[in-house]
C-alpha cells in the first residue's frame, strides 16, 4: 500500500528497485521504493527495452512508496513507447488516491488497471499478440 | 544521440554550475537533462540574482547572481545544471533604483515573482491563510509543458452558433448541493458536464482563472462578521499560472495538467472554453500596494506612470498595465499564445478591454498595435476575441471598438435595453428592434457574431434579482451601499425583494423566461450567466466579488425549487440550436433574397404588418422566413415572436404563412397559457391561425412548417 502517496519526499529513502520477472510471455516489473525524478531515468532505460512489437508489460506500483508527478510523466511516455510497438500494458496496485489523482490530471485515461497481478496477468493473457 | 555543447556548463556561480542562456523564450524552460534556461526582462535594473528554494520552504537555498556577460540586451539569461524541476521552485531579486517620482521602485530585498512563471506557489490550497511574512511571498515552478492531448481537437464552433454560459469555477460546484468529489475546483466542473449538456450551452466562460490572492482584501461584511474574499479574481498576480487554489491537486503541483484535462474533456463534448483575462491592471495596486512580481521587475515598463511616477488609474483599481509598452504588449501575446498552444483555449474575453487602446500615457488609440497584433496572430487564428469594450477611465467603445474584423464585443447596449424594456419602459421600441437583429446600428460591418448579447452577467443582479429588486442591497460588501452600479435597470414586479405572494411570485418567472425567449431569438451571441437557469438570487446585491461563502455558491436544490425556470432556458437553447435560421451570421436585409415571397426578417405589431414604432409602444412582433436561413442555403421553419410589454393582454394578428404550412406554439408565456413552453419539433398545432392573444407582460413564439 502507498503510504506516503504524492506526498513530501522522505532525504533518506530515494532509492528504487525494479524487479522484473517473466510469466507466460508477460514480463512482470515491481517497482519498489520511491518513483520521482531521481528513479525515472532508471525506470524509463530498465523498461523502455522490454517494449517489443507485441510484447506485455504488467507494471506491479503496489511496493512504490512515493510517485511524483514525474513518475506519472515515466508511466506516460512508457504506454506512448509501447503502443509504438504494438504492444500492451497493465497497470496494478495503485491505490485509490494515486488513481484519483490520475483520473484528475488525465493520466488515467491511457490505462488498463487491475487490481493485482493475477487479475492483470490474466487480463494481457486474453490479448492476442 | 550525441550530446550538445551548450549541454555542458562554463561557470560555477555560488557552487552550481551555469553556463549562459537563451534570451528568449522568457520564463523558466527545461533545456537538458536536468537544466532549466532562466530568462528575465529588465530595462531599468543593474543587476539580477537567480533566488532557489524547495517547495514549502521560505528560506533559498541557493541565490546565483546573472553575471555581467549572461545579460543579452534587457534580457538576463543563465542555464543552471543539476536542478529537479519538482523540488526547485525560483524567484527574482532585481537591484536597481528607488527613485518613485522617476517611476524606478527596485528593492533587491524583495524576491519577486518571474512574471512568466507558468505555475506559481503561495495559495496551492484555496482559503488557507499565508503567515503574515509570507503574504506576498509568490514563486514561479518550472512546468514542462508535456501534456498529451491525445486525439483533442477544438471545436472550433462558428461564434454564432455559440451559447455562451459565464461560469465562476469555485462558485459552480462549491456549494454541499453541488454533490461533487472535489468541490470548487477544475476537475469537479467535470463531474457537471452531463449536466452543461442537458442544458444545451456550448461554451462557458470561465471568470478569472490567472493565479490571483483570494486574501487580498482586509475588510470583514459587517452584516456576518466573515471576512472578505477576492472571490471573482479580477486581480492576477500573474498571466501565465492557473489558479493553484481551483485545482484539487494544487497541493501537488499539477494544476496544470489538471486545467488541461478539464478542457480536453469539455471538447470531448463539443463544449468551447472561454477565458475571462484581466490585463488591464494586476494585484499589486497604487503606491502604496505590495511588491510582488512587475512593480519590482520594471515598473516604469509595466505600468502607465503619470510623468511624476504615480499610477495612472483606468481600471478603478489602482494600476493600470501599461498595455501598449511594445515589451508588455509581447507579454499579453506571448500569454495568449501560451493558453492557446499549451491549453487548447478557444477564445478570450478581455475585462476592460478598452485599456488595452490607451497609449502610454492613457490616450485612446486610433490603430491599437496591441489590439491589431492580436487580431492578426498566426496563433490565436481560430480562437475568439470578445471585449469589454469600455474601461473605468470613461472609454466607452461599444460599436466602435477597434476591432480588424475580428473582435466580438459585449454589447452592454443590449443588456440595458433589453432590461429596460421586460420592466415596460417606453420610448425603446426602435432600439429594442435593432438589437434584436443583432444591432446592426453597432456592428453592420462586422455581421451579427460580433454581439455578444447578454442580459445578467457577474457584475450586476442575476436574473431573478432582476424582477425582485428595484435596488442594490451591498451591505454586506462593506462600503455602505456605495459599491456597484445604481443603473440596474430593474423592476420588482410589485414588492420589494422575495415574496410569498404567489401571483408577484408567477410574475417574476414570466419575466425571467420573457427575458430568456428574447435573448435566445436575437440574432448575435446569446450568454447567459452561471445560474440564471434555476433562479439563483444574490439576495439584491449587485457585486458580488468578495464573498466566498454559500449564499453566494451556486446552490443545486433551486433546480428542484425551479424547474420551470430550468425547463424554460432548456428548450429555449433547444429550440435556438435546431434553427438556424435564428443564428445566421449576416445582417438582415429587410428583403426577400431567396425568392420565398417574404423578406428575411419583417415586423408586426397587434396587426400583422404593421409594427408600430411610436414612442408609446409596448408591443413588438417580427418574423423569421425559415427559407433564409443560412442565406437561403438551408429550409428552416419560419419562426414569430409576438412581445407583449403592456401590463393588459393584446391580440396579436399573426402574419399568414404560404399555403399548405401551419403554425404552432413553442411558447407562450401568457398568465392562462395552456403549457408555457414545448420540446422544439413537438409544438402543437395552433387552433387560430390568425390571432393569437399575448397575455399581460408576456411573450409568444410561434413556429411555421
Amino acid at each position: 500500500m502507498f503510504t506516503r502517496l504524492l506526498s513530501v519526499p522522505d532525504e533518506n529513502d530515494n532509492m528504487m528497485d525494479i524487479n522484473i520477472t517473466r510469466i507466460d510471455g508477460i514480463d512482470v516489473i515491481e517497482l519498489v521504493g520511491r518513483f520521482d525524478t531521481n528513479s525515472a531515468s532508471d525506470v524509463q532505460e530498465t523498461i523502455t527495452p522490454l517494449a517489443k512489437p507485441g510484447g506485455k508489460i504488467l507494471l506491479d506500483m503496489s511496493q512504490v512508496s512515493y510517485m511524483s508527478s514525474a513518475g506519472l510523466r515515466i508511466l506516460l511516455m512508457l504506454y506512448r513507447t509501447i503502443n509504438d510497438h504494438v504492444g500492451h500494458i497493465v497497470l496494478v496496485g495503485l491505490n485509490e488516491e494515486l488513481i484519483d489523482v490520475m483520473a484528475i490530471t488525465g493520466f488515467l485515461e491511457f490505462f488498463v488497471i487491475a487490481e493485482d497481478s493475477t487479475q492483470g496477468i490474466a487480463l494481457l493473457k486474453k490479448i492476442k499478440s | 544521440m550525441q550530446r550538445r555543447i551548450d549541454t555542458e556548463p562554463t561557470h560555477t556561480i555560488a557552487g552550481y554550475k551555469v553556463r549562459m542562456g537563451h534570451p528568449i523564450p522568457f520564463g523558466a524552460t527545461q533545456v537538458a537533462v536536468g537544466g532549466i534556461n532562466f530568462a528575465v526582462f529588465s530595462r531599468h535594473a543593474t543587476a539580477c540574482t537567480l533566488v532557489l528554494c524547495r517547495p514549502g520552504e521560505t528560506e533559498p537555498f541557493a541565490e546565483i547572481p546573472f553575471l555581467d556577460e549572461f545579460r543579452v540586451g534587457n534580457v538576463y539569461t543563465m542555464i543552471v545544471f543539476d536542478l529537479n524541476i519538482e523540488e526547485v521552485e525560483y524567484g527574482i531579486r532585481m537591484d536597481g533604483p528607488y527613485v518613485p517620482h522617476e517611476g524606478h521602485r527596485f528593492d533587491q530585498n524583495v524576491i519577486l515573482l518571474d512574471p512568466y512563471a507558468k505555475a506559481v506557489s503561495g495559495r496551492e490550497v484555496w482559503g488557507i491563510e499565508p503567515e503574515p511574512d509570507q503574504y506576498h511571498h509568490h514563486l514561479a515552478r518550472v512546468i514542462p509543458d508535456d501534456y498529451d492531448w491525445g486525439d483533442d481537437r477544438a471545436p472550433h464552433i462558428p461564434i454564432e452558433d455559440l451559447i455562451i454560459y459565464e461560469m465562476h469555477v469555485r462558485g459552480f460546484t462549491r456549494h454541499l448541493s453541488a454533490d461533487v468529489k472535489y468541490p470548487g475546483t477544475f476537475t469537479a466542473i467535470r463531474e457537471k458536464i452531463p449536466y452543461l449538456k442537458e442544458l444545451g450551452v456550448n461554451c462557458i466562460e470561465l471568470m478569472p482563472i490567472f493565479e490571483f490572492d483570494e486574501f487580498e482584501y482586509d475588510g470583514t461584511n459587517p452584516l456576518t462578521g466573515d471576512r472578505l474574499y477576492n472571490y471573482w479574481g479580477y486581480s492576477s498576480i500573474n498571466f501565465f499560472a492557473p489558479k493553484a487554489g481551483y485545482a484539487a491537486t494544487g497541493r501537488l503541483g499539477m494544476q496544470v495538467d489538471e486545467l488541461k484535462t478539464l478542457v480536453k474533456e469539455l471538447h470531448e463534448h463539443g463544449i468551447e472554453v472561454i477565458l475571462d483575462v484581466v490585463f488591464n491592471h494586476t494585484a499589486e495596486g497604487n503606491e502604496l500596494g505590495p511588491t510582488i512580481s512587475f512593480r519590482g521587475i520594471d515598473n516604469r515598463t509595466y505600468y502607465m506612470l503619470t510623468p511624476d511616477g504615480r499610477y495612472l488609474n483606468f481600471s478603478g483599481t489602482g494600476n493600470t498595465m501599461n498595455c501598449n509598452n511594445p515589451v508588455v504588449r509581447n507579454m499579453v501575446l506571448d500569454c495568449l499564445r501560451y493558453w492557446v498552444a499549451e491549453y487548447h483555449i478557444d477564445g478570450f474575453r478581455f475585462d476592460l478591454a478598452s485599456i488595452l487602446g490607451r497609449d502610454q500615457n492613457g490616450h485612446p488609440l486610433a490603430n491599437p498595435p496591441l489590439l491589431e497584433a492580436l487580431a492578426y496572430d498566426p496563433i490565436l487564428a481560430n480562437c475568439k476575441l470578445i471585449a469589454e469594450a469600455w474601461d473605468a477611465g470613461g472609454l466607452y467603445q461599444v460599436g466602435s471598438f477597434p476591432a480588424y474584423g475580428r473582435w466580438a464585443e459585449w454589447n452592454g447596449k443590449y443588456r440595458d435595453v433589453m432590461r429596460r424594456w421586460l420592466k415596460g419602459d417606453q420610448g425603446l421600441v426602435w432600439e429594442v428592434a435593432e438589437r434584436i437583429q443583432g444591432s446592426p446600428d453597432l456592428y453592420w460591418d462586422r455581421g451579427a457574431g460580433a454581439s455578444i448579447n447578454f442580459i445578467t452577467a457577474h457584475d450586476g443582479f442575476t436574473l431573478r434579482d432582476l424582477f425582485t429588486y428595484n435596488e442594490k442591497y451591498n451591505y454586506a460588501n462593506g462600503e455602505d451601499n456605495r459599491d456597484g452600479t445604481n443603473d440596474n435597470y430593474s423592476w420588482n414586479c410589485g414588492i420589494e425583494g422575495e415574496t410569498d405572494n404567489p401571483e408577484i411570485n408567477m410574475l417574476r418567472h414570466r419575466m425571467i423566461q420573457n427575458a430568456v425567449a428574447i435573448l435566445m431569438l436575437s440574432r448575435g451571441v446569446p450568454m447567459i450567466l452561471m445560474g440564471d437557469e434555476m433562479g439563483r438570487t444574490q439576495h439584491g446585491n449587485n457585486n458580488m466579488y468578495c464573498h466566498d461563502a454559500p449564499f453566494n455558491w451556486l446552490d443545486w436544490t433551486l433546480l428542484d425549487q425551479n424547474p420551470d425556470i430550468f425547463e424554460f432556458f432548456k428548450q429555449c437553447i433547444a429550440f435556438r440550436h435546431a434553427h438556424p435560421v435564428l443564428r445566421n451570421k449576416d445582417h438582415f436585409y429587410h428583403i426577400d433574397r431567396v425568392g420565398s415571397g417574404y423578406p428575411d426578417i419583417s415586423w408586426h405589431g397587434t396587426q400583422a404588418w404593421q409594427p408600430n414604432w411610436e414612442e408609446y409602444a409596448l408591443t413588438l412582433a417580427f418574423m423569421l422566413d425559415g427559407e433564409h436561413a443560412l442565406n437561403g442555403a438551408y429550409t428552416d421553419d419560419t419562426i414569430y415572436m409576438a412581445m407583449n410589454m403592456h401590463w393588459d393582454e393584446h391580440q396579436f394578428e399573426i402574419p399568414a404563412l404560404p399555403e399548405g404550412l401551419q403554425w404552432h406554439v413553442f411558447a407562450n408565456t401568457s398568465p392562462n397559457a395552456p403549457q408555457v413552453i414545448h420540446t422544439p419539433g413537438e409544438e402543437p398545432v395552433i387552433e387560430d391561425q390568425r390571432f393569437i392573444i399575448v397575455g399581460s407582460r408576456a411573450i409568444v413564439i410561434l413556429v411555421g412548417r
